[in-house]
C-alpha cells in the first residue's frame, strides 16, 4: 500500500514535470488525529489553525501571499504520523508543520522535521522531551504550551494546598510518553509537598477492563487517583470505578479536555479536576472575544486544542511575517525571537527550550461539565 | 479477602468473554485443522452489528426484549458472515496444504480490521477509526447483597455470565445430542469417510462456521454492553487471548474451551491486581508458553498418535 502510494506520488511528480510549488502561495502542514481514539484533539485543533488562517488571508496573507492549510490525518498513531510529516515535506513541500497534538506523536515527527530543516510548532505537546534531543535543543522543534514538569506540579499543588488530600494513587498509560512523564512529575512534587503515592498502577491506551488495577486502588483507600490520560481511556476508567463502587475524585491533565470526556463518562467524572491550558469561562476580553467568534463559525465552545491551535498558527505566521524570506532557517530565526506574542491562552515568549512559559487553570467538573476552579502561575 | 472476591468477580466476567470466543476457535480447529485468525474480528463484527442494531432503534425504550432481538440480530449477521468466510476464502483452498489456509486466516482478519477502519464521507458503514460507544441495553444497577461482602457486582456481570453458560450448554448439546453434532464430530474424525458415509461435509463444516461466528457475536454484544468502547481493532487483543484460551484447554475440545477462557481471564486479573498491572497482557502468552512446554494437549487436550 505503501509502495503504491509512493509510486502514485512520484507518478504525479512527473506528470507535472518536477515543477516547483506555486510561488504564490504558502503551504502550512498539519499533522492531526482526526480520527482514531483521540479524535476531538485532531478536528478541534484543524479548526483552530484554519480560523487562524483565513483570518490572515482575509488580512492579505504573509507577504503578500496566501496561506493554505494542508492536513493529513494520523488515526493517532506514531508511526502514522510520522509518515505524514514526511509526505508533507517532500511532496508537498510545506513551509511549516503544525502538530502533532500528543507527546508521542510529536516526538515522531521532530527528528523529521530537524533533518529537512523545516518548523515545527505543536500546539499541545506537554512532555519536556519534544523539544530536546537529548541534552541539545531540537533547533527546528517549538511549542506553544506550557510542559508537564510545570503541569504535574500544578496538580500537586492543587491536590495538597486546595483538596487537601495526602494519599493518592496513580493510573498511567505505560504506553504514552504524555502520560509517563506527568505521572513522574506530579509524583515527584506531591511527594516533596509532603503526600504520599500510595499505588502506581498502569494501564494501556485502548485496553477494555481496568477493574484489576481500580480494585487494588480500592482496596488502599487513597483519597483521589491521579489518571494522566486521554479523554477516552479516562471516561472509561471513570465509570468502570464507579461500577466497583468508588467515589474518589479522579485527576488528570490537559489530555481530558474533550467534549467526548463527559459524554463517555455520563456523569461518573463529577467532583473530578484536571489541569488545562484555557478556560472559556476567563472574562478575558480576547478569550471572550475568540470563544464568540469560534462559536459563530462552528456551533461549539471551543476546546482548548482549538484555541491553542489557533494559537500556534498565529505565532507560526507572525514569525513568518517578521522572518526575512520564507525558507525553514529564515522562519525558525524569527520564531526563536518571539517575545511577548499575544495570544489566546496568554503571552506567548518562547524560552530557550523552545517552550512557552504561560499559567495554567484547573477544572472542576460539575454535573458532568467542566468548570473554572483555579489559576496556577509558573 | 474484599480484594479477592471482587477480582475473582472481574476475572469471571473476563473469562467468559475469552472462553465465548475460544469456543468458536476450538470448534473449527477441531472439524478443519485450521487456526481461524479471523474469528476475533467477526466478534468485532458482532460487537458493530450490535451497535447499528442499538442505534437504530435507540428511540425505543430499552427493554429486555429489545436487548434480545439485538443481541439475536447481531447473531445473524455474524452467522452470515461465518458463512461467507468459509465459503468463499477458505473452502477453495479446502485441498492445498494448510498453511495456505491459515494465512488466508490472516489475510480474512486484516481485510476485516482495515476495512472496518475505512470512511466514506456521508456514510455510516464502515464505521472508521474512531471509537464507537455502545448504548445501555438495559438500565444498569448494582446488586445489593454482593456489597456486604465488599463485592460490586451489577446485573450486567449476571446477565453476562448467564447467557455465556446458556450458551455453552446450549453448544454442548448441539454438539452431542444432535445429528448435526453427530455428523460435525464424525467429520472431525475424519472428513472422507465421513463423506463416503453420505455425510453433507461441506454444509457441516458451513454450518460450524456460522456456530462459532454465533458465538463471537454473542460475546462481541455482551462485552460491548459491559466494556462500550468498540472500535475495528479491538478483536485482535481478545482473539488471540481466545486462541491462548483454546490451547490451554486442549484446541479441540468444548469444555477446554470454557474451561481456558476462564482460567486465562483469572489469571490475568489476578497478576493485574495483585502484582504489576503492565505485565497483564505478558501473562496470557507467557501462559501460552508454559501450557505448550508442559502438556502440548492442553488442559482437556487428548494425545493423538500420528498413523503412518
Amino acid at each position: 500500500m505503501r509502495m503504491l502510494r509512493t509510486a502514485a506520488a512520484a507518478l504525479v511528480l512527473l506528470a507535472v514535470g518536477c515543477s516547483k510549488k506555486g510561488s504564490d502561495v504558502i503551504l502550512i502542514g498539519h499533522v492531526a488525529s482526526l480520527t482514531g481514539s483521540e479524535a476531538t484533539f485532531g478536528d478541534s485543533t484543524d479548526k483552530g489553525i484554519k480560523m487562524a488562517v483565513e483570518e490572515q488571508n482575509k488580512a492579505g496573507g504573509v507577504k503578500g501571499k496566501q496561506i493554505q492549510v494542508k492536513t493529513l490525518d494520523d488515526q493517532g498513531k506514531p508511526e502514522e504520523a510520522a509518515q505524514a510529516a514526511t509526505n508533507l515535506i517532500v511532496n508537498d513541500k510545506v513551509n511549516m508543520i503544525i502538530g502533532e497534538v500528543a507527546s508521542s506523536r510529536s516526538l515522531a515527527i521532530a527528528p523529521i522535521a530537524d533533518a529537512n530543516k523545516i518548523p515545527q510548532i505543536t500546539p499541545t505537546s506537554t512532555n519536556p522531551r519534544v523539544t530536546m534531543d537529548g541534552d541539545k535543543v531540537r533547533p527546528y522543534v517549538f511549542r506553544v504550551c506550557f510542559i508537564d514538569p510545570f503541569q504535574g506540579t500544578v496538580m500537586a499543588k492543587y491536590a495538597t494546598e486546595t483538596m487537601k488530600v495526602k494519599k493518592v494513587a496513580v493510573l498511567r498509560d505505560v504506553g504514552n510518553d504524555y502520560s509517563v512523564g506527568l505521572a513522574n512529575f506530579f509524583e515527584d512534587t506531591f511527594k516533596k509537598l509532603g503526600g504520599e503515592i500510595v499505588t502506581d498502577q498502569s494501564y494501556k491506551a485502548g485496553d477494555q477492563d481496568f477493574k484489576a488495577q481500580l480494585t487494588a486502588i480500592r482496596e488502599l483507600n487513597p483519597e483521589a487517583i491521579y489518571v494522566p490520560g486521554y479523554y477516552t481511556d479516562v471516561g472509561l476508567i471513570a465509570r468502570q470505578a464507579r461500577e466497583l463502587g468508588m467515589k474518589q475524585p479522579l485527576m488528570g491533565g490537559d489530555g481530558w479536555d474533550s467534549a467526548k470526556l463527559y459524554e463517555i463518562a455520563g456523569g461518573a467524572l463529577d467532583g473530578s479536576f484536571f489541569s488545562n491550558h484555557y478556560t472559556q469561562e476567563s472574562p478575558d476580553p480576547i478569550i471572550q472575544d475568540f470563544v464568540k467568534k469560534y462559536k459563530d463559525k462552528y456551533g461549539a465552545v471551543p476546546d482548548a486544542l482549538a484555541v491553542l491551535g489557533y494559537d500556534a498558527a498565529k505565532v507560526g505566521i507572525d514569525a513568518m511575517m517578521r522572518a526575512k524570506d520564507l525558507t525553514g532557517p529564515a522562519v525558525r530565526d524569527a520564531l526563536e525571537q518571539t517575545k511577548g506574542f499575544r495570544a489566546v491562552s496568554g503571552e506567548i515568549t518562547l524560552n530557550d527550550h523552545h517552550d512557552a512559559v504561560k499559567s495554567a487553570v484547573v477544572i472542576a467538573i460539575k454535573n458532568n461539565e467542566g468548570h473554572y476552579s483555579a489559576t496556577v502561575n509558573p | 479477602m474484599t480484594e479477592f472476591l471482587q477480582h475473582l468477580v472481574n476475572g469471571i466476567s473476563l473469562g467468559t468473554i475469552y472462553a465465548l470466543i475460544a469456543l468458536g476457535y476450538t470448534m473449527v480447529y477441531g472439524v478443519l485443522k485450521l487456526i481461524n485468525f479471523a474469528h476475533g474480528d467477526v466478534y468485532m463484527v458482532g460487537a458493530f452489528a450490535g451497535f447499528y442494531f442499538a442505534t437504530a432503534t435507540a428511540k425505543q425504550q430499552p427493554t429486555f426484549m429489545r436487548a434480545v432481538l439485538i443481541t439475536l440480530g447481531s447473531m445473524v449477521i455474524c452467522g452470515l458472515l461465518g458463512w461467507a468466510i468459509e465459503r468463499f476464502a477458505y473452502r477453495p483452498l479446502r485441498q492445498r496444504p494448510r498453511l495456505t489456509a491459515l494465512i488466508t486466516a490472516i489475510g480474512v482478519s486484516f481485510l476485516l480490521e482495515y476495512g472496518f477502519q475505512l470512511q466514506f464521507p456521508g456514510s455510516w458503514f464502515p464505521p472508521g477509526p474512531t471509537p464507537r460507544f455502545f448504548p445501555e441495553l438495559l438500565p444498569r444497577f448494582t446488586l445489593e447483597w454482593p456489597t456486604r461482602f465488599g463485592v460490586s457486582l451489577s446485573n450486567y456481570d449476571v446477565i453476562a455470565f448467564c447467557v455465556a453458560i446458556a450458551l455453552m450448554v446450549g453448544l454442548q448439546w448441539i454438539v452431542y445430542r444432535t445429528r448435526f453434532g453427530t455428523a460435525m464430530r464424525a467429520v472431525s474424525f475424519d472428513a472422507q469417510v465421513a463423506g463416503l458415509m453420505g455425510i453433507p461435509v461441506n454444509r457441516i463444516i458451513s454450518g460450524t462456521f456460522v456456530l462459532g461466528s454465533v458465538l463471537a457475536a454473542a460475546a462481541g454484544v455482551i462485552n460491548a454492553s459491559t466494556h462500550p468502547r468498540i472500535e475495528p481493532l479491538f478483536g485482535l487483543i481478545p482473539g488471540l487471548k481466545a486462541f491462548v484460551a483454546a490451547v490451554l484447554g486442549g484446541i479441540g475440545s468444548v469444555p477446554g474451551a470454557m474451561v481456558g477462557g476462564l482460567v486465562l481471564g483469572l489469571a490475568e486479573e489476578y497478576v493485574a491486581g495483585y502484582a504489576l498491572s503492565s505485565y497483564r497482557d505478558a501473562i496470557a502468552f507467557t501462559v501460552l508458553i508454559v501450557v505448550l512446554l508442559f502438556r502440548p494437549t492442553g488442559i482437556f487436550g487428548r494425545v493423538t498418535v500420528e498413523k503412518v
